[in-house]
């Protein structure tokens, strides 16, 4: 019992292992965990940005998706409107070209009618010198009475 | 039988000695206590050598926790720069603690193994010895007037000697400087002796229940180391704790 000189050497023992524990022990432990502590704090923040950026993003898809919803319903309505138009230059076109064909065929018959008249009045006219050489019993020169005839056959 | 229980009693309170008188050295107070902090530091130096950021292994968490209580504790009450006061509280509390951790061997154990190689006296619980305790709480007087100073300079220490607590006028110096120096005496006696006090009286009893017949121990004997389980980290935390608490007051204007 009783204080003597061990005193000291546990003073000194005390200094000594206070000094180590500052110099080794305290900062690298305190470092490891400031350090954790830091990662950790960025893994949040940047798992808080990513969720953040995610958002953005759904936005800005929707925000395509819009458009190109307008974009589309326009195209098509452009599309009707230029199938409404095709089809009505069609219905014209074709019915130009029906008038046009029935002017042609209106034509062709009143051609034919023409032709088929001339026809008739040769024809007439055929029989007619037949008539009348059958009547006057011998034959009529043709070339004679060409002039008279083709008088005959324009009154016809 | 009340002799040799005296003998018994005394003989375990017998130090390991070299030398006479003041210059006596308690070999095994120093000793014991040397290894134990040599485990406290190899332990920790270890863990902080190859203390991983991403995977802290099983021993690195039980260590950063300590390394974190006493942080938390140092933070709490001490507001100047802790480079110095945080390994300060780490090393006074792990390092009691295991001084206290002795008091839970048997008492017989070391005297009965040193015996065999002729040692006739050994106690193995530093914290029992008064020059262990105030060998820690006399730096900590050290330290609080270095603190002190450091604070306040020489002058507002000084000052604060010989003006606090009644006045500054000179009649009353003599009054406000005797007050300081008895408390700042207080402190590392209060300190020392409790710690002391605290773990004697531990020791002393468990000799006593190592009086009992060997059947009639365990009861006893499991019901204090029960209750001392509670008393060991106690201590060294009460320690540590007071140790923080003093250098904040000294490094602090009042």
């Amino acid at each position: 019992m009783g204080i003597n000189v061990t005193l000291f050497g546990q003073m000194i023992t005390f200094l000594v292992f206070i000094l180590f524990t500052m110099k080794f022990v305290w900062p690298p432990i305190k470092q490891a965990m400031s350090e954790r502590e830091k990662r950790i704090a960025d893994g949040l923040a940047s798992a808080e940005r990513s969720q953040h950026e995610l958002e953005l993003a759904k936005e800005r898809a929707a925000e395509h998706i819009r458009e190109a919803k307008a974009q589309a319903a326009e195209i098509i309505e452009k599309a009707n409107r230029q199938g409404t138009a095709l089809v009505d230059e069609a219905r014209e076109e074709a019915r130009t070209v029906a008038e046009r064909e029935r002017a042609a065929a209106e034509a062709r018959i009143e051609q034919e009618i023409g032709q088929a008249k001339a026809q008739l009045r040769r024809e007439v006219s055929d029989l007619a010198i037949l008539g009348a050489s059958r009547i006057l019993e011998r034959e009529v020169d043709a070339k004679a009475h060409q002039q008279m005839l083709d008088q005959l056959t324009e009154q016809v | 039988m009340a002799s040799s229980a005296t003998e018994y009693v005394t003989h375990h309170l017998e130090h390991l000695t070299v030398g006479e008188g003041f210059w006596t050295l308690h070999v095994d107070t120093l000793v014991v206590s040397w290894i134990l902090g040599l485990i406290f530091i190899g332990l920790f130096y270890a863990v902080a050598r190859r203390a991983s950021v991403e995977a802290p292994s099983g021993i690195q968490t039980v260590i950063e926790a300590c390394v974190e209580f006493i942080d938390n504790q140092v933070s709490e009450s001490f507001h100047g720069p802790k480079d110095f006061v945080a390994p300060l509280a780490l090393t006074i509390f792990i390092w009691v603690l295991f001084w206290n951790l002795m008091d839970l061997i048997p008492v017989d154990l070391f005297p009965e193994l040193l015996k065999l190689v002729g040692i006739d006296y050994v106690r193995i619980l530093p914290s029992a010895d008064m020059n262990a305790t105030f060998g820690l709480s006399l730096t900590v007087l050290a330290l609080i007037i270095i603190y002190s100073i450091k604070g306040k300079g020489v002058k507002g220490f000084g000052k604060e000697l010989f003006t606090h607590p009644f006045g500054a006028h000179p009649v009353l110096w003599p009054a406000n400087f005797m007050l300081n120096i008895v408390e700042l005496i207080a402190k590392p006696v209060s300190l020392g002796m409790r710690l002391f006090g605290n773990l004697y009286a531990a020791e002393i009893i468990f000799i006593l229940i190592a009086l009992l017949p060997i059947w009639a121990q365990w009861v006893p004997g499991v019901a204090w180391a029960i209750f001392h389980i509670m008393v060991i980290p106690l201590q060294a935390f009460i320690f540590m704790v007071l140790t923080v608490v003093y250098l904040s007051l000294a490094y602090e204007e009042h």
